[in-house]
């Protein structure tokens, strides 16, 4: 295949780790609440579908089952982040960034615990296969794009028809901007905060689950978690909030971290070796040019969610 | 036919509001039962994760020993624990101006991380060339200056397009990992990119290693404490923090302030950039500030961003770590286990601010009030 194609194929499956984590983000973020766990939650997601294979994958389940299970069983534990992290943020309304960071550190701790008590030729050997379908026989690139890879383009795709297009989403919008306000238009805000914070830490824990058993598939990537966590943070603003764009974002993000093990087999570009920290560094460099950009073109709807950050205390005035 | 047209309204189960007055000493009750509570969570943590302990119950013991022991157990681990604490609390005090003027400085890892560089960059090109009196001072300056730059960038935003700084600094942190990784490729052209100790400009030991940096830390919390507190500073600091309005309108010039004081937060950031490069390790790597920047932030707000009271929480999370380091060693299981430990016990002390905050009235109660 062209080479520049192969390329193009692995961002694509590179940065679906981080679309999945930018999109759940961007859920939580709509609803007011930064959420600095994602990291944290990434890699329980990862460690939550590994432990459930590590009990199927040598099972004689169908593979269809073992899929749909370590599927499930990650969004399960990256929920169940989610549900610590709203139960602090929202009804005890403890600060947000502190918060997340313990959730941060809590989870990449645990994770490293899980991972390392797993055995991976029963939870990635096998498996991998199964996840890598349709493409698992090939050589090229295309083998990275498997179930859930797919799965992750449909969910960026409705978390922004849901936000932008549904009555569920404006309610979900106005609980962001103005608590308040929704508040005192009917809408539950405890209930809208608890349950998008939930849906989009599950939603990010499966980027995590899909980096280590689909796109990498080794037993070491559960070690770089951490930082395509951030990365994914850095993504919802690039994104300017909206989960479709996390698309085309990831992807360029995806393309900058890689090309510089890319670039090396092009004959005609010649690559010193402190060029690659330079590429490595391309996304967050961009990230912070959109982030300046859009508040000096200050446009209201390229703006951060109005209370993000803010605890909601009904009788504060 | 007769319908009930009264209009019912349920009472919630539990209606919230907030203290005004809650006597200090049943606020620390609190949040030593908060502690107390982690601890036994912690110890089920154990259970699931550790196997000995599930071979063999019995050593529960050892396990809440083991935090005891690890800090405390010989002079040299209290020293090292003491060290630690300095370098936490010196990120953290560094964050303090920023987050009383409700600035969230997430970027406190880049900017110490900036400091190392600044410290270690002077060191490697001039190490040898000048004398130790000349060069540790120059190697002080640079720090300082790495990390105050790497921390007016994002305040220059802020102050003139009203950025948002957490997100920014946040991401500035990302971009100096790969500064300092640039400089290891051209520093260390070999391809291990992993310097080696450099053998000058290694801060004088007094008593020991650590004596000096554990005096640095202690008179920087008191200073800030000084220039928070009763220094004219402070108060616009303070003023800046509680209303932007209330600041414009009594002529506090706000970009100023914001320049100003996350100056100040990033040089002091790249002083203790500077006890790390110079005062222990001598060298850099992209992980020579270690997560302490986040640890900080969180070490700062536990404190109330009261310099005093953060010894006392970097001292506790520190405690925790060594404890828990000690915990694998003596059981055997892997290093990432103090992470776990100390999120838990963060969890609970985070949790517990809001039974210091907020009054819980539940229905029941609340009706026999009603009635009497």
């Amino acid at each position: 295949m062209n080479i520049w194609l192969n390329f193009l194929i692995d961002s694509l499956a590179f940065g679906a780790t981080f679309m999945y984590g930018s999109t759940g983000e961007i859920l939580t973020e709509k609803a007011g609440h930064l959420n600095l766990g994602i990291p944290g939650i990434m890699c329980m997601g990862g460690a939550g579908g590994c432990l459930m294979l590590n009990l199927v994958g040598a099972s004689s389940l169908p593979p269809f089952l073992i899929v749909v299970l370590g599927i499930l069983s990650s969004a399960a534990a990256a929920t169940l982040m989610g549900l610590i992290y709203s139960f602090l943020t929202v009804t005890l309304r403890a600060n947000q960034n502190v918060t997340g960071l313990a959730l941060t550190t809590f989870g990449v701790g645990l994770m490293k615990v899980i991972m390392s008590k797993l055995n991976p030729s029963v939870y990635l050997v096998t498996p991998k296969v199964y996840y890598r379908w349709p493409f698992a026989g090939r050589q090229d690139s295309l083998q990275c794009l498997g179930v859930m890879f797919f799965l992750g383009l449909i969910i960026a795709a409705a978390a922004s028809y849901v936000l932008y297009r549904t009555k569920i989403g404006l309610h979900l919008r106005a609980v962001g901007e103005n608590p308040a306000t929704a508040d005192a238009v009917g809408i539950n805000v405890t209930r809208y905060k608890y349950l998008t914070t939930c849906i989009g830490s599950g939603i990010a824990g499966l980027g995590g689950f899909y980096y280590v058993i689909d796109y990498m598939a080794s037993q070491e990537a559960y070690l770089s978690l951490e930082a395509f966590g951030w990365l994914s943070i850095a993504l919802v603003i690039f994104a300017l909030w909206r989960p479709h764009r996390t698309i085309i974002g990831s992807t360029i993000f995806g393309f900058l971290f890689s090309c510089s093990s890319f670039i090396t087999n092009l004959s005609f570009i010649q690559v010193t070796m402190a060029l690659k920290p330079i590429l490595k560094m391309l996304p967050y460099v961009f990230t912070i040019v959109v982030l300046i950009v859009s508040s000096v073109r200050n446009k209201r709807e390229n703006q951060p969610p109005e209370s993000l950050g803010l605890p909601y205390f009904r009788e504060n005035r | 036919m007769t319908a009930n047209h009264t209009p019912q309204v349920r009472e919630p189960l539990v209606h919230l509001s907030r203290r005004t007055e809650f006597s200090p000493l049943r606020a620390w009750g609190v949040r030593l039962a908060a502690l107390v509570l982690g601890l036994i969570v912690c110890g089920l943590a154990a259970f699931l994760l550790i196997e000995k302990l599930q071979q063999n119950p019995g050593r529960i013991g050892d396990f809440y020993y083991a935090f005891i022991k690890g800090s405390f157990g010989t002079s040299r681990k209290l020293w090292k624990m003491l060290k630690n604490l300095s370098i936490l609390l010196c990120i953290a005090l560094a964050l303090t101006p920023a987050f009383r003027m409700r600035f969230w400085n997430t970027g406190a890892e880049g900017q110490t991380l900036m400091g190392v560089l600044g410290a270690i960059a002077v060191d490697f090109y001039f190490g040898g060339k000048w004398p130790e009196a000349l060069l540790i001072p120059v190697m002080l300056l640079a720090a300082i200056i790495f990390g105050g730059v790497w921390g007016l960038i994002p305040a220059l935003f802020k102050a003139r397009f009203n950025t948002n700084e957490t997100l920014f600094t946040l991401m500035m942190n990302y971009v100096a990992t790969f500064v300092v990784s640039y400089f290891l490729v051209i520093w260390v052209p070999s391809g291990s990119s992993s310097l080696a100790k450099l053998k000058y400009g290694k801060l004088p030991s007094v008593v020991n290693d650590y004596f000096l940096i554990i005096l640095i830390a202690l008179l920087l919390t008191i200073g800030l404490y000084i220039y928070l507190n009763y220094s004219k500073h402070g108060y616009e600091i303070s003023v800046v923090g509680e209303s932007v309005r209330t600041a414009q309108y009594v002529g506090i010039s706000v970009p100023k302030v914001i320049l100003r004081t996350m100056l100040l937060s990033g040089m002091l950031c790249g002083l203790t950039g500077f006890l790390i490069g110079s005062g222990l390790d001598q060298t850099i790597t992209t992980e020579s500030v270690g997560g302490q920047g986040f640890t900080a932030i969180m070490v700062a707000w536990m404190g109330n961003f009261n310099p005093l009271m953060m010894i006392l929480t970097s001292g506790l999370i520190q405690i925790l770590n060594q404890g828990a380091a000690q915990i694998s060693q003596d059981f055997n299981v892997s290093g990432a286990l103090p992470d776990v430990i100390v999120g838990i016990m963060l969890f609970f002390v985070i949790g517990c601010e809001f039974f210091i905050n907020y009054q819980l009235h539940f229905r029941r109660a609340q009706s026999k009030e009603a009635v009497r």
